[in-house]
């Protein structure tokens, strides 16, 4: 495995365009939340002709909803979900200046080629290590939709969050890279 | 509470295996112990091992002699649920499937009662997250499809859902009885530990061939390539009908939540 990355958003254009599909990057300052409920919202906005409640120029999408935080600690559980059902959502928010989607699962062929189109790429995290993750998020607050509870906006700061680029910008895929790789033909 | 924030020690097990064949790769590898590490944290810290905390699943096996005073089985499971989910710090995840306005307190939970011999009541807890259950299916073959029918239905089931339901994974799959007994088969077939034995020989056989074929895919863990896409394939079966071979498969997340106290 190769080094990782260290990148800080809002990205740039050049940043996104030198990642590759399989290369592991740690994250730092602010990323956004946001889940299927939010993102109809979001587009509906957009729709009207209206700015969304928060810049999206260069910044990063995470699909997370995340568990409640114990007293003295920051935010619960905060690991992803799957990104399919955002896949509807996602073209409409690149053409606005998206640069960067964190969440697990395979993309619709529409999104991949949208990301190669406005230079966006998809990052997976680990599914399922909730626990883990929510220790490099260092704050959070509300931006909007507080009445969708776990699934409202929220903007995270992160340190050293590691995720892995699956669809880069040339339109790799590393969960079809990964099956080559080692696959067994019986 | 508790079958959210510890994992199984056959879980760990697993884990641990995988790490150590030879086959598995670095992502792989690394994949796996940052999930250890995180089971670490939950168990430690008492927070969830992930964020969804699922839909509370209760089964109840009430024995035919045992009597319950007082309030509801269901009223006391959800009183239980809706305790357990707020001062767990759970998320609540319930919703109206239309409106989609959250219940706030993860009720109403799934009950699945069951008559057994004996005056003892057991609670089975099995919480299912959203991504792994979306992933389930259940489809009526036909009979001659038979068993070869059966294994290509769960293999190409698991091929589909890829990364999305937090692999390592366990396969549970039903055949036989109705859609709505299939469906429970394949749930339950969830609850064998890790490593057991199918006392069944045929099926016994079958679930190495699937867990087999699952792996040779070269998904591996959390879809990124590699040998453990799946730590095991547990299958129940019941009769059917002549017409019919009803088949449900039912996956779980790495994070494979059960516990069970008998009162």
């Amino acid at each position: 495995m190769s080094e990782p990355v260290r990148l800080t958003t809002p990205l740039k254009e050049e940043d996104v365009k030198r990642l590759r599909a399989g290369d592991r990057v740690l994250l730092n300052g602010a990323i956004y939340t946001a889940r299927d409920a939010a993102h109809k919202r979001l587009v509906a906005l957009l729709d009207e002709g209206k700015a969304l409640p928060f810049d999206i120029k260069g910044q990063i999408i995470y699909y997370v909803g995340p568990a409640p935080a114990k007293p003295g600690q920051v935010v619960g559980s905060a690991g992803p979900t799957t990104s399919y059902r955002m896949d509807q959502y996602a073209p409409r928010l690149m053409e606005v200046g998206m640069r960067g989607m964190i969440g697990k699962g395979n993309r619709a062929k529409e999104v991949v080629e949208a990301g190669c189109k406005h230079g966006c790429v998809y990052f997976a995290a680990i599914g399922g290590a909730g626990a883990l993750i929510a220790r490099c998020i260092k704050k959070v607050d509300l931006v909007a939709y507080e009445d969708l509870g776990p699934e409202a906006v929220r903007r995270m700061e992160v340190e050293d969050f590691e995720v892995v680029v699956v669809n880069d910008v040339e339109g790799n895929d590393l969960y079809q890279m990964g099956k080559k790789l080692y696959a067994v033909n019986e | 509470m508790d079958t959210n924030y510890y994992l199984g020690e056959d879980v760990l097990q697993a884990f641990r295996r995988a790490m150590e064949d030879e086959g598995e790769s670095p992502t792989g590898k690394s994949i796996l112990k940052a999930l250890l590490k995180n089971a670490e944290i939950s168990a430690n810290e008492q927070v969830p091992i992930c964020q969804d905390t699922g839909f509370a699943v209760v089964y109840v096996e009430v024995g035919q002699d045992a009597r319950i005073e007082g309030a509801l089985l269901e009223d006391a499971v959800n009183e239980g649920v809706r305790q357990g989910y707020t001062e767990g710090y759970l998320r609540k995840s319930i919703c109206d499937p239309f409106t989609r306005k959250n219940t706030t307190d993860n009720t109403p939970a799934v009950v699945i009662t069951d008559i057994v011999p004996g005056d003892k009541i057991k609670i089975i807890m099995a919480p299912k997250g959203g991504g792994s259950e979306n992933m389930s299916r259940v489809t009526m073959l036909k009979p001659s499809e038979g068993l070869k029918g059966i294994e290509d239905f769960v293999v190409q089931r698991a091929n589909e859902a890829g990364s999305n339901p937090c692999p390592p994974v366990l396969v549970g799959v039903g055949i036989g009885g109705t859609s709505e007994k299939v469906a429970i088969l394949a749930r339950r077939a969830l609850f064998r530990k890790i490593g057991s034995v199918n006392p069944d020989p045929e099926l016994d056989a079958s679930e190495r061939r699937v867990l087999r074929r699952i792996n040779n895919l070269g998904m591996g863990p959390q879809g990124l390539g590699g040998r453990c896409y799946a730590m095991a394939v547990h299958i129940e079966k019941f009769p059917c009908h002549i017409a019919q071979l009803p088949v449900a498969v039912n996956i779980c997340c790495h994070a494979s939540r059960h516990k069970e106290i008998t009162i």
